[in-house]
């Protein structure tokens, strides 16, 4: 025979605190004032969209004459250098100071938390700020493209590597040190091939994102294919801007193609 | 076979001195529980000894501080030679892992390398041991080293597949394999057979007793199998609340004696 008497129901509200309630209040009041001061509005757009064709018209067809197509092949070339040299010295440079920061391994036992902060300044700072840095230092031009970049890539790796190595397994590293082994032999012997899949992935997302970074240096004066995009939309040339962005589109999707693969075959 | 008994010179000097003297031995890993309670216990060399008792009285605690993997708090230790009082000095911590072979209850083998050079890794600590990486940068002799040691667990054909390709046992016979190729003077097992089968576990115990019964080696394990102890040791050491309980010839343990370590 049932209870005829009804089963206490949970509140719909539970769990939600006044002090979470105010911050959900809050943090909505926010989004609707920035909404209303920066987002577009509807007769905004209604406007853009005419002007959005016109461009889109003047774009087409996309350059396709050699002379021009030779001068963005060189260009891409020099990209790509900027982003292979810049990720692969800092992905190398990554590894030591990942090892300096990360948690119950560093030699530098509790100061490992300056090299972590150290790491979050170089990931704080966007890439072209670095990049305007780099230009005022060694001057306009690929190397301090390829300096923004290797930057760019110790605040990415060096966080995530250092994240990896907390991570590892710690058996064998006991193992090893009941051996003899030394923080050096624990690290190359026991850590990073426990984590070599992790490493290489990162290492592959951090090569794709300085692709990705690389086409826009150029902007502000640090080499590469930018470079050309941006004199193109300076001098209205639009349909040479189409088939530079057409390019840096089939650049970026090649590099990511290529890394799903490779990220695919390790196990 | 693998060459054992190539030791260190010192060998014939310290033959006859214990392997192993702990007075009072005490540990604790804060101030409000002690783990070990004044330890006292002396190994002779070529004795196999089995370290009993129950969850938590003290047993990998103790093997770890007689390598000096954690510092005693206290009390008098002497191993191979090395004073260990406070964890002992770096020199001294090395020089005596290098005479020690140590086996985890889980193997820890670094499980994406191949098993050679998980082996090799045993030589880590010897000079020039940051060719103990892998197997592709050591140097021949201590390839061919390793590979003896692969022969003497019955693994040489398995050197090359990665670690984490082996059954369990298996695994635990390349830890062996690892201790060994060390040329150890004392073999440490923390519960070396308990993740394995029955079956596993046995083969894995006798390896133990063949190697070291035929070579002279030192071997100090625990167990929470009581055949194990009984069967494979020719002392066992019972602990209790971090203080040796009873301390006897494994042919003279009674089922008293082990219903007072386990219940009493």
């Amino acid at each position: 025979m049932a209870d005829p008497r009804p089963l206490p129901t949970p509140d719909r509200m539970g769990g939600l605190s006044p002090a979470s309630f105010a911050a959900l209040v809050t943090v909505g009041a926010l989004v609707l004032v920035s909404m209303n001061n920066v987002a577009p509005s509807l007769g905004q757009l209604a406007d853009g969209v005419p002007g959005m064709l016109r461009l889109v018209g003047r774009m087409l067809p996309p350059n396709t004459e050699a002379d021009f197509l030779a001068r963005i092949a060189l260009r891409i070339l020099e990209t790509f250098q900027i982003a292979l040299a810049g990720a692969a010295i800092g992905i190398v440079l990554s590894l030591p100071i990942a090892w300096l920061s990360a948690r119950g391994l560093s030699p530098l036992g509790r100061g490992a938390f300056l090299v972590k902060a150290f790491v979050s300044l170089l990931r704080t700072i966007p890439d072209l700020v670095w990049a305007l840095l780099f230009v005022a230092t060694v001057g306009l031009g690929a190397v301090a493209g390829t300096m923004t970049i290797m930057v760019d890539t110790i605040g990415f790796c060096g966080r995530f590597f250092a994240e990896a190595m907390e991570d590892a397994e710690r058996e064998p590293q006991e193992a090893l040190r009941a051996i003899g082994a030394n923080r050096a032999s624990v690290l190359v012997g026991g850590v990073l091939p426990d984590i070599m899949p992790s490493l290489i992935n990162s290492s592959l997302f951090a090569l794709e994102k300085a692709v990705r970074s690389s086409v826009v240096l150029g902007l502000v004066g640090a080499g590469g294919i930018g470079q050309e995009l941006k004199v193109a939309f300076d001098l209205f040339q639009y349909r040479n801007a189409s088939m530079i962005i057409l390019v840096i589109f089939a650049i970026v999707l090649l590099m990511e193609l290529c890394t799903d693969k490779l990220r695919a075959r390790v196990r | 076979m693998l060459d054992l008994q190539t030791a260190p010179p010192e060998t014939a000097q310290l033959a006859v001195a214990p392997v192993i003297t702990a007075r009072g031995l005490t540990k604790s890993y804060d101030r409000r529980s002690m783990i070990l309670r004044g330890v006292d216990l002396q190994i002779q060399p070529g004795e196999r000894i089995a370290l009993i008792g129950s969850n938590g009285c003290g047993k990998s605690t103790l093997l770890k501080c007689l390598i000096g993997l954690h510092p005693i708090s206290g009390g008098e230790l002497d191993c191979l030679g090395a004073q260990m009082q406070g964890g002992g000095s770096r020199a001294e911590r090395q020089h005596l892992r290098q005479q020690t072979g140590f086996v985890f209850q889980k193997h820890c083998l670094v499980r994406r390398r191949t098993v050679l050079s998980n082996v090799i890794h045993g030589l880590f600590g010897a000079p020039g041991s940051w060719r103990a990486f892998s197997h592709s940068i050591a140097p021949e002799p201590w390839r061919q080293r390793a590979l003896e040691a692969l022969d003497a667990v019955n693994l040489a054909d398995k050197a090359m597949m990665r670690a984490d390709a082996l059954s369990g046992g298996q695994q635990q016979r390349v830890a062996i394999a690892r201790a060994l190729v060390r040329r150890p003077r004392l073999l440490i097992a923390d519960e070396p057979a308990a993740s394995l089968d029955p079956v596993s576990g046995r083969n894995v115990m006798d390896l133990f007793q063949s190697l070291c019964g035929g070579q002279g080696i030192t071997l100090l394990f625990t167990s929470h199998d009581m055949k194990h102890a009984l069967d494979y040791a020719t002392r066992v050491v019972a602990l209790k609340q971090g203080r040796v309980l009873f301390d006897k010839p494994s042919g003279r343990v009674s089922q008293s004696d082990l219903n007072e370590t386990f219940h009493g």
